[in-house]
């Protein structure tokens, strides 16, 4: 009894670390749709800022540093799909897929030629890193049964980034349905013209949305390659970009059913480490690739309409272009 | 004064806007070659000469761009219906999967003449078939076709890691890789093909899928603009609603044009499997799925573009090889990030330098039109 509610404890804690890049780039992608510019670039913005993150970690030594220098190149990534997506009108899958790309082998090109280890960056000391903080008192709380332990073991001991991703979600929420900029927003990608006919301009609207899921999605990769890791390896977001994708589609463009699909796809994850090579009673060996690949398998059949529907933005993937 | 903004002739539209694109793309990967410390100048050499500089290179660009005929096709018939089929990665691995499980089914018992159709076939079922379940989707639940196929990518990737290490695998053997099949179940390499002949080449993977990939760009040619279900297509991919009013049916356009996306894709299994490899194993379609997105953009759709850019696309990665063994500094993702810009620039920004080509085609026909109207 002790062991099991100490294993279920210990799974939820791994799905809070797995699932903290997922929540990021679920809410970079929810203010980037919900403003009508579809984002398939989450894991190629996530990519890039991983690689930079680490670069700069390596070289100057300062976390801090990293996670601005993470945001930035991001953000300079979405910069690029506004541009192609906003001002010029061209398809944002398209661009969406450009970015991925070119991320996936540019950071393979350059870590390569700087760094001489294969495309991996060096390894990097506690210092240059963002490590776990202790909450107060949990030494303490670990005494207590249940609580104490969950308190321990699930709640305190995460990297700083992690709550920073959980705070995300109330302002996400916050932003998008409490202020005059979210409206905004929501009215951006359900029917452009309405806003522009109040004389709001469309394409700055989007452009500050594009703007804040680089922001976002930089502080995924971040995440990804000095907290969580120690370094940058290629192609080290592995299609987390895409999941968290998933997630948003299954959480149905909102931040609270996003943080739950994250969540939920985050302990299916941790799950599945766990369950490698462990023989379940009645159905013997689960097959590992089954319970990793169950994010995609749901979200395709929560699209295909047999669990809820998932109504996108009306405007999402239009480009909006004004009337002569 | 005449103010009226002449439209772009055809040739600029068509011919000139995609090259400058390219050049572009190519100009944008120079300056990335420069950031990392080398002469692109230098590097660009290296590539050509690795490509087209000798006999093997040839080969293998020409194996390369076999793979990116088969992608790029798959990509374009789907655009021309007005749907974007990102999985055809996902429908590459499936129908080599096809490929692989029927010849390791009926190798033993059949000649190369009966195999090799079976194995086309089989490709095409198989790479039709996965296709098939998101163009369902879209076409008859609305699911947005896009998001599913680039789920059912990670699909095939779990379904097939699954196979090879739980069930396909030849057993006593520690990497996840089928039985070779044999001799009757193998493509001939183009190099025993000119060697029946008593020409000698150069050895390189390429084989007779390459003679198929041109027949399919044949076949699609025609397909799509000679035939009834072609102009079906176009139409729907052209205007949904004014074609739905014309009598035609939407949702069979989807399904009949991403299946034969999903089949031409499954072809790379046929180089790749019964072509290349001749066993069945892992991640051998290579990213060839996405290369088609770049191919068929910088291609314009049509099978004859196809074949240029799938060239240019074989050079880059044969080339690109060559680049990695001669200047260590640059490995071969560098081709990776041409083909993203080859897609940024040629897809996504396609029109960036347009309004840019009227104001200057204006200009220029006007000035060269003003002293004869002077005159009159």
């Amino acid at each position: 009894m002790e062991d099991t509610f100490l294993f279920v404890v210990l799974t939820l804690d791994a799905m809070l670390r797995v699932a903290t890049p997922l929540i990021l780039c679920a809410m970079a992608g929810l203010f980037s749709e919900r403003s009508g510019i579809v984002d398939i670039s989450l894991e190629g913005k996530m990519l890039v800022a991983a690689f930079t993150s680490a670069t700069v970690a390596a070289l100057t030594g300062s976390p801090w540093l990293a996670l601005f220098a993470g945001v930035s190149m991001a953000t300079m990534m979405s910069l690029i799909h506004g541009f192609a997506c906003i001002t010029h009108n061209g398809n944002q899958v398209v661009s969406g897929v450009a970015i991925n790309i070119i991320a996936s082998g540019l950071t393979a090109v350059l870590g390569n030629a700087w760094f001489h280890r294969g495309g991996q960056t060096p390894s990097l000391p506690s210092e240059a890193r963002f490590m776990p903080i202790e909450l107060p008192f949990a030494e303490a709380a670990g005494s207590i049964p249940i609580i104490g332990t969950i308190y321990k073991e699930m709640i305190s001991g995460h990297n700083g980034l992690v709550y920073v991703a959980i705070a995300m979600v109330l302002i996400t929420w916050w932003v998008i349905y409490r202020t005059r900029f979210g409206l905004r927003l929501r009215a951006v990608g359900e029917n452009p013209q309405a806003v522009d006919t109040a004389g709001i301009s469309v394409a700055w609207l989007r452009y500050r949305a594009v703007l804040i899921c680089g922001l976002l999605t930089g502080i995924a990769g971040t995440y990804l390659a000095i907290a969580q890791n120690a370094s940058f390896v290629r192609d080290m977001t592995a299609g987390q970009g895409y999941i968290a994708l998933a997630a948003l589609i299954f959480g149905k463009w909102k931040p609270w059913h996003a943080l739950g699909a994250c969540l939920m796809f985050g302990l299916l994850d941790a799950v599945a480490i766990r369950m490698q090579g462990v023989s379940v009673q009645l159905i013997g060996e689960m097959p590992v690739q089954l319970i990793q690949t169950m994010p995609y398998i749901l979200t395709v059949v929560l699209l295909a309409g047999f669990i809820g529907k998932a109504i996108a933005p009306k405007a999402i993937g239009i480009p909006y272009v004004k009337e002569r | 004064m005449n103010d009226t903004v002449k439209p772009l002739p055809r040739w600029i539209d068509v011919g000139l806007i995609p090259i400058i694109n390219v050049s572009i793309a190519l100009l944008v990967s120079g300056l990335v070659i420069l950031a990392v410390g080398e002469n692109p100048i230098e590097a660009t050499k290296v590539m050509i000469t690795g490509a087209f500089g000798y006999d093997e290179g040839v080969g293998y660009t020409l194996y390369y761009a076999t793979n990116f005929v088969f992608t790029g096709l798959a990509v374009a018939i789907a655009f021309h219906a007005g749907l974007f089929n990102i999985g055809g990665e996902g429908q590459a691995y499936i129908g080599g999967l096809g490929v692989g499980l029927a010849m390791l089914l009926l190798d033993a018992s059949m000649p190369a003449v009966l195999l090799v159709p079976i194995a086309i076939l089989s490709a095409a079922l198989f790479g039709g078939l996965y296709a098939a379940v998101p163009a369902y989707l879209q076409a008859y639940r609305g699911s947005h076709i896009v998001i599913t196929t680039i789920m059912f990518n990670f699909i095939a990737s779990a379904i097939m890691v699954y196979l090879m290490v739980n069930v396909l695998i030849n057993p006593g053997q520690q990497s996840p890789e089928s039985r070779e099949f044999s001799d009757a179940a193998q493509l001939p390499f183009m190099h025993e093909i000119f060697g029946w002949f008593g020409v000698t080449i150069a050895h390189s993977p390429l084989n007779l899928s390459i003679v198929w990939a041109l027949i399919c760009c044949v076949l699609v040619w025609v397909f799509i603009w000679r035939t009834k279900w072609g102009y079906e297509i176009r139409t729907v991919g052209f205007n949904e609603t004014a074609a739905s009013y014309a009598g035609i049916k939407p949702a069979r356009v989807i399904m009949l044009s991403m299946c034969i996306s999903g089949g031409l894709a499954g072809f790379v299994g046929l180089n790749e499997i019964l072509g290349v490899q001749h066993r069945l194993l892992l991640n051998f379609t290579a990213g060839y799925g996405f290369t088609g997105i770049a191919v068929s953009l910088m291609g314009r759709n049509h099978p004859f573009g196809i074949v240029l850019a799938s060239v240019l696309f074989g050079a880059l990665y044969q080339g690109g090889a060559e680049l990695a063994f001669e200047i260590p500094t640059i490995t071969r993702e560098m081709v990776v990030a041409i083909q993203g810009f080859v897609i940024l620039f040629s897809g996504a920004l396609a029109y960036m330098i347009t309004p840019w080509m009227t104001w200057l085609y204006n200009r220029l026909s006007r000035s060269a039109v003003t002293p004869v109207e002077a005159e009159g």
